[in-house]
């Protein structure tokens, strides 16, 4: 099978203390070679800086004052540092509403995409009909497509979808949070589904066929005993899906209208326009916009990786 | 129980793929549904003929499918191999190499625009003719803003499938290591004879993520022009269809299509080896 055959998954999920010391000391072969390696060190040691260039002068840039590059050029080191641009771009270029749209994007999509995911997963791993390969494979597939192949119909579905003035000021479902919460949602469901059964499949079956004994229903089984089972995987497609939900640019760009709608990531494209060549402040937004990935990095890293790892289906 | 999921991704995902294939032998303004006319294939005549952006959005494509394939790909395989020996600090570059990963195209647009700015960009700071008249537009220049769009989109992906071989050479048997060792075979035969073989499943992927990342490619060249001037892509042009001036849905599905049919090769080639397994055992 694919990365997220069980074997992978449960090191992954289950014992993730053993896969962080794995990540960390390296292969096998280690042990014997215990010379300095000077020529190694170094080119991984120049790539690195060089990796960390562009944002690093992105960050160069937005803690300088635009007075001060200004007066002695943005090659310089003259001048004051200080957060004032960052305080500049977030009330002048209105990035508190843009987070808050962020967030009440990302949080109902990835609750949405691990309910339905796991119903899905159980279903077709823990029930046997004869459809469930066949289902599998539309989740799979779907999750693969680009964007855009389902863009017009989308737009235009929801377009002429009528709804009442007091529920949505379009009168239709375009310049909705929700008509981009759908969207995400089912576009997610087909790879978590998939992670998430090739996790189940691995779970022995004895476990739901002892409950079946005690009478207990395909609800019960599912919701007691198999997700309590799945919260590795659980905890890792949700550090994974935050990170997918909250960068997508292209469902916000493509049914919201509104400025004042637009997540963190899709308002990025306007901070251009916002803030015209004062380079300053649009690095400060820049990395305003990145620092909700990057505190999620740094806090469930390991989540994030093996999420990755479980199933790199994503393309 | 299975019911609502799969109502959601057929009526959000599968019925809408149908319709843009239905809508692609249309003429359609976006307007009323009574408008929709049909038009045989002269939305497709119209693109391979009459459409001049559409040939260099193939060639873009291809080329970035090729640059991810040649330099991206290998670059975090080499990253993954040299990372995975027990060097000090490994952890640490792994950390740096993995960073862009978190970051959305969209904000890599912006970052690396601030990096190849003509007049106040680090790049032409550090080549010296920042300010001269021999300062090159990274992003402006239709000559090289494909390329410096490549550069960028590389950033990410290099670390992306640094960390997926990571895991994948810490899954191969370290007991085919040391067999080949015995063997005689030297560190370079070792791999690729023996451990980079083992890794089938994860190349698997690594082959269907780069084929799928260089066709859904958009989110940089929309960032930095739209899709224009040098940057053209058949994801943005779909996109440029529907929401332009015209609202010329027929053609924007069309290629959307056009898209589609590309994408079918990746996804049936994953979905054999994913299932294909499935029904033998």
């Amino acid at each position: 099978m694919s990365i997220a055959q069980p074997t992978d998954a449960r090191p992954a999920g289950r014992a993730p203390s053993r896969r962080g010391a794995a990540a960390g000391t390296g292969s096998q072969s280690a042990g014997k070679r215990n010379k300095p390696r000077f020529g190694l060190h170094i080119f991984l040691s120049v790539l690195a800086v060089m990796w960390l260039i562009p944002l690093a002068w992105t960050v160069f840039t937005a803690l300088r004052p635009k007075a001060d590059t200004d007066k002695y050029g943005y090659f310089s080191f003259g001048g004051s540092f200080n957060f004032d641009n960052f305080v500049q771009a977030w009330t002048q270029g209105g990035f508190a509403q843009y987070a808050w749209n962020s967030a009440l994007i990302t949080i109902p999509s990835v609750i949405l995409v691990l309910f339905f995911a796991s119903m899905m997963a159980f279903a077709v791993s823990r029930v046997s009909w004869k459809f469930n390969v066949t289902l599998l494979i539309m989740f799979t597939a779907g999750n693969l497509l680009p964007p855009q192949v389902l863009a017009a119909p989308l737009f235009e579905m929801f377009k002429l979808l009528p709804l009442p003035y007091s529920v949505s000021d379009s009168g239709s479902l375009l310049n909705t949070y929700i008509s981009v919460i759908a969207v995400d949602t089912a576009f997610q469901i087909g790879f978590v589904t998939f992670v998430l059964s090739n996790y189940m499949k691995a779970l022995s079956p004895e476990l739901t066929e002892a409950a079946l004994v005690d009478g207990a229903g395909i609800w019960r089984q599912y919701w007691e005993i198999i997700l309590p089972l799945c919260r590795p995987a659980l905890a890792a497609m949700g550090t994974l899906e935050v990170i997918f939900i909250y960068n997508d640019f292209f469902w916000p760009l493509l049914f919201l209208q509104s400025g004042d709608r637009l997540p963190l990531t899709t308002a990025v494209n306007n901070l251009q326009g916002q803030f015209l060549s004062n380079y300053n402040l649009i690095a400060a937004g820049a990395m305003i916009t990145a620092i909700p990935a990057l505190v999620i990095y740094l806090l469930l890293q390991r989540h994030f990786v093996a999420g990755l790892t479980l199933g790199s289906s994503k393309g | 129980m299975v019911g609502l999921p799969t109502l959601i991704q057929l009526v959000l995902v599968w019925i809408p793929t149908l319709l843009s294939a239905a809508l692609s032998f249309t003429r359609w303004n976006g307007l009323s549904l009574d408008d929709i006319k049909p038009a045989g294939v002269s939305n497709y005549d119209f693109i391979a003929q009459n459409y001049p952006p559409f040939w260099p959005a193939v060639q873009h494509n291809v080329l970035w499918l090729v640059f991810l394939a040649v330099i991206a790909t290998p670059l975090g395989l080499l990253l993954a191999i040299l990372l995975d020996q027990n060097i000090r600090g490994t952890r640490i570059y792994q950390s740096i190499f993995f960073t862009p990963v978190m970051l959305s195209l969209a904000l890599i647009g912006v970052i690396w625009q601030l990096f190849y700015n003509r007049d106040n960009g680090l790049l032409n700071f550090l080549l010296g003719t920042a300010g001269t008249p021999q300062a090159v537009d990274w992003f402006g220049d239709s000559g090289v803003n494909i390329w410096a769009a490549l550069i960028a989109a590389t950033w990410r992906h290099a670390g992306y499938v640094m960390i997926l071989y990571l895991a994948g050479l810490k899954g191969v048997d370290p007991t085919l290591r040391e067999a080949a060792q015995i063997d005689g075979a030297n560190a370079v035969q070792t791999f690729f004879r023996v451990i980079f073989p083992a890794m089938r499943p994860v190349n698997v992927i690594i082959i269907v993520i780069t084929v799928i990342e260089s066709l859904r490619a958009f989110d940089i060249v929309y960032v930095i022009n739209r899709g224009t001037n040098g940057l053209e892509l058949i994801s943005a042009l779909v996109i440029q269809n529907l929401v332009g001036e015209g609202q010329v849905i027929g053609v924007g599905s069309a290629l959307a299509v056009i898209l589609l049919v590309i994408s079918l090769v990746p996804i049936t080639f994953y979905l054999s080896r994913a299932f294909g397994k499935d029904k033998e055992a």
